[in-house]
């Protein structure tokens, strides 16, 4: 039992959650992910970790409200328990000075890049992050996007905030306009699978984070399994970190409407 | 404590042996046919997830133990992997003192209710039996067993106070990490028991379903552990969660890891990652664990025709909860012979009498789907056998050639081929031997490369049985002990 202490409305949709999670809070590096449980019947779902802080022992979780489940844990307030909490899951984030890296997201995959994007900086790297949405209301964590990037850049398919365009618009620019060493991206599977084919284009290395339907999430069902070059891995155990060049996003999209 | 001491209670020459020994003649003994198990009809039971065999009733199990001819030599105790009195307990069971028979297999067995259940008795205890060398069927051990476990009533849980307990702490919930602790908790020490799922059990709760082994058998046994004083904790992946570091700072002396066989094998074949094609450790888990199509949250895809892929237990689990989740069709696809499938004869037969198809010398070559990406055929080789292989059973042949394929139509693919070890655990500690196949090295006092760290069940074996790994727990659980007690 996970007790929740703070709770933010992004917008109507999108929720954050400051969880109480000591051991989770110590443990986890940027990339790692956790699986939450609501309820004695819930389901398992895979989040991943937008932020910790060791000292309160609590962790950060952003999350939109889009099948039964989430609308479960976006549906609960300060003083609710999540049933379950269990992490830090995955592999972390390869941290290092690369020299220039993008971080690019899409959505609620704002959140889970934060600590990427905190983490790169902190090791030295100039990073440029591009964020976007449909629309602005939509543009989360602005404000701590800014704090720990060199440059910001803002897209909405409406231009209702930033330029308007997609987020493969923004890379495109920066990577006309400079030499960069790595990109980041997470956000939809549709957004990935897109800046995948423009960075290759410029042949960029690119990583992408992925979020697959689980159940168990330690590497016991298979139900995350993704193509990736060539070779099934599993997103829980081997992930959810993979680069994006060699992810089959058309099968990943394909899996990911299983229980449609 | 009982008044009878564990002497009386196992020894061939007690009065009371001796007495029930001397009162029926051999040939009469003999001359009684063995019982059969009372079970729910196929057609009733198919649609629910009640359990099948639904237990030998008092008449039926004396005459089943009176049919036991109590050997000198007897060739069951040789038969079973943790070697459990099994005449003293049966005759305990004929003198109509269960509660005995209960404390007699619990001197070897943690988890006698389960291994009554879900042992594979006839190629073990069973199949020494000397019924068999006169042409007649065995003793029914494991159903005595199960009779025993569910109506012997057992002392109060009684833990030896020692002056210096040491804090253990076991990796796993499953029939290995259950025995460990059992064992352990009993000699006086503090254990915790570490699960990374929300429930406790392991595979006796997500794999198993509750048809062969229902939950509440599982939890008693799981009740007389928490009154041992065993504290389990959830939702900790150890090597995640806790490292080994932490494990050490928090005071524990020893560690044993039973993590179990966790990772899905799957076939490599071309369209194996469709939608309706998953693990049995998925479409198990999805079900047994998290309730999915009886009421829990999760969902689980439902089959038309249903096919799993494989010939052991866990494809006979499989593919019977495929008919009891509403398949009009569920086919076992399997590359041998009936004659080589390793699941348990009885599984087999219980398939069968609720419908199971059996296609037997196929293999999958390639699954084929419709415009969603939702498999809807599979493309099989038919197979012969050859000569025997490493394992001693006949090798499958591919028939070459158009005239060796086949397809059929499917819409949902439990594909049932084996587990390898986790990777958790040997991944996260770092000085810990590991063997090519990814299981954990241990040496002969159960002890891996790391002082005091304990391994055992399949994160040892890489796929064994219930048995074993309980087994594995007890003799883990003896060893450190004894070195807690002595040092070296």
């Amino acid at each position: 039992m996970n007790r929740i202490l703070e709770k933010e409305y992004f917008s109507p949709n999108v929720v954050k959650l400051v969880v109480e999670a000591p051991l989770i809070a110590r443990a986890r590096k940027p990339g790692h992910f956790v699986i939450v449980r609501v309820g004695e019947r819930g389901e398992r779902i895979p989040l991943t970790i937008a932020d910790a802080d060791v000292e309160q022992g609590t962790v950060t979780l952003v999350v939109q409200a889009v099948g039964h489940s989430t609308k479960l844990i976006c549906g609960l307030n300060p003083g609710d328990y999540l049933t379950d909490m269990v992490g830090p899951l995955g592999r972390a984030t390869k941290i290092e000075n690369y020299g220039t890296v993008i971080c690019s997201g899409g959505g609620v995959g704002v959140a889970p890049l934060l600590p990427i994007i905190k983490a790169m900086k902190e090791a030295g790297n100039r990073v440029i992050s591009i964020i976007a949405a449909r629309s602005a209301e939509l543009i989360i964590l602005e404000d701590e996007v800014r704090r720990y990037s060199d440059e910001v850049i803002v897209m909405t398919d409406d231009g209702s905030a930033g330029r308007q365009g997609l987020v493969t618009a923004g890379i495109e620019d920066v990577l006309n306009r400079e030499n960069v060493d790595l990109v980041v991206t997470i956000g939809p599977a549709i957004m990935m699978k897109f800046v995948a084919l423009t960075t290759l284009k410029h042949n960029v290395a690119t990583m992408c984070s992925l979020n697959t339907i689980m159940v168990d999430g330690t590497g016991m069902c298979g139900a995350c399994r993704v193509t990736v070059d060539g070779k099934t891995k599993f997103v829980c155990v081997d992930g959810p970190e993979f680069d994006a060049h060699k992810v089959d996003f058309n099968e990943m999209l394909m899996r990911l409407k299983a229980y449609n | 404590m009982n008044h009878h001491t564990i002497t009386e209670l196992i020894s061939r020459d007690s009065d009371w042996r001796k007495q029930l020994q001397n009162a029926i003649k051999p040939s009469e003994r003999t001359a009684i046919p063995r019982v059969t198990m009372p079970e729910l009809s196929p057609d009733y039971r198919r649609n629910n997830n009640e359990e099948v065999s639904q237990g030998l009733t008092l008449d039926l199990a004396l005459r089943e133990a009176t049919r036991c001819l109590d050997c000198p030599n007897p060739g069951c105790i040789t038969g079973c992997p943790v070697n459990i009195n099994i005449p003293a307990f049966i005759k305990n069971i004929q003198r109509g003192h269960l509660n005995d028979a209960l404390r007699v297999l619990k001197m070897t067995s943690a988890l006698p209710a389960v291994c009554g259940r879900v042992c594979p008795q006839e190629r073990q205890c069973e199949s020494r039996c000397i019924y068999l060398k006169m042409n007649k069927e065995p003793v029914g051990i494991g159903w005595l067993e199960q009779f025993a476990a569910d109506h012997g009533k057992e002392d109060k849980p009684y833990k030896n106070p020692i002056p210096n307990p040491a804090k253990i702490a076991v990796v796993g919930s499953g029939p290995a990490g259950l025995s460990f602790a059992g064992t352990a908790a009993a000699a006086g020490h503090d254990v915790t028991v570490f699960e990374a799922l929300h429930e406790i059990g392991g595979v006796l709760k997500y794999g198993i379903p509750e048809f062969r082994l229902p939950n509440p058998v599982v939890d008693r046994e799981i009740d007389a552990l928490r009154a041992l004083g065993v504290t389990f904790l959830t939702d900790v992946v150890i090597g995640k969660t806790l490292s080994y570091d932490d494990l050490v700072q928090q005071g524990f002396k020893a560690i044993f890891v039973a993590s179990g066989a966790g990772l899905p094998r799957f076939m490599g074949i071309e369209g194996e990652n469709l939608n309706g094609i998953m693990s049995s450790n998925e479409y198990l888990t999805r079900i047994n664990l998290m309730g999915a199509g009886r009421g829990g949250d999760t969902p689980v895809l439902k089959g038309h025709h249903v096919a799993v892929i494989g010939g052991g237990n866990t494809a006979m689990d499989s593919v019977r909860t495929a008919l009891r989740m509403g398949a009009a069709k569920a086919t076992i696809v399997y590359r041998r012979t009936e004659d080589e499938m390793p699941a348990r004869r009885m599984e087999i037969h219980h398939a069968k009498e609720e419908g199971v198809e059996f296609m037997t010398l196929h293999n999958p070559e390639k699954f084929i789907g419709d415009d969603t990406g939702r498999v809807k055929s599979m493309i099989l080789r038919k197979m012969s056998l050859g000569e025997p292989d490493e394992s001693g059973r006949r090798a499958p042949v591919p028939i070459p050639g158009d005239e060796g394929l086949t397809e059929i139509a499917v819409d949902e693919v439990i594909v049932s081929v084996g587990v390898s070890p986790n990777p958790l655990i040997p991944s996260a500690f770092s000085n810990l031997d590991i063997s090519k196949r990814g299981t954990i090295e241990v040496d002969d006092h159960m002890m891996s490369s790391i002082p005091m760290l304990f391994a055992g069940g399949d994160i040892v074996r890489g796929g064994a049985t219930v048995i074993l790994a309980m087994g594995d727990g007890r003799r883990a659980a003896n060893e450190c002990i004894k070195l807690l007690a002595n040092p070296e």
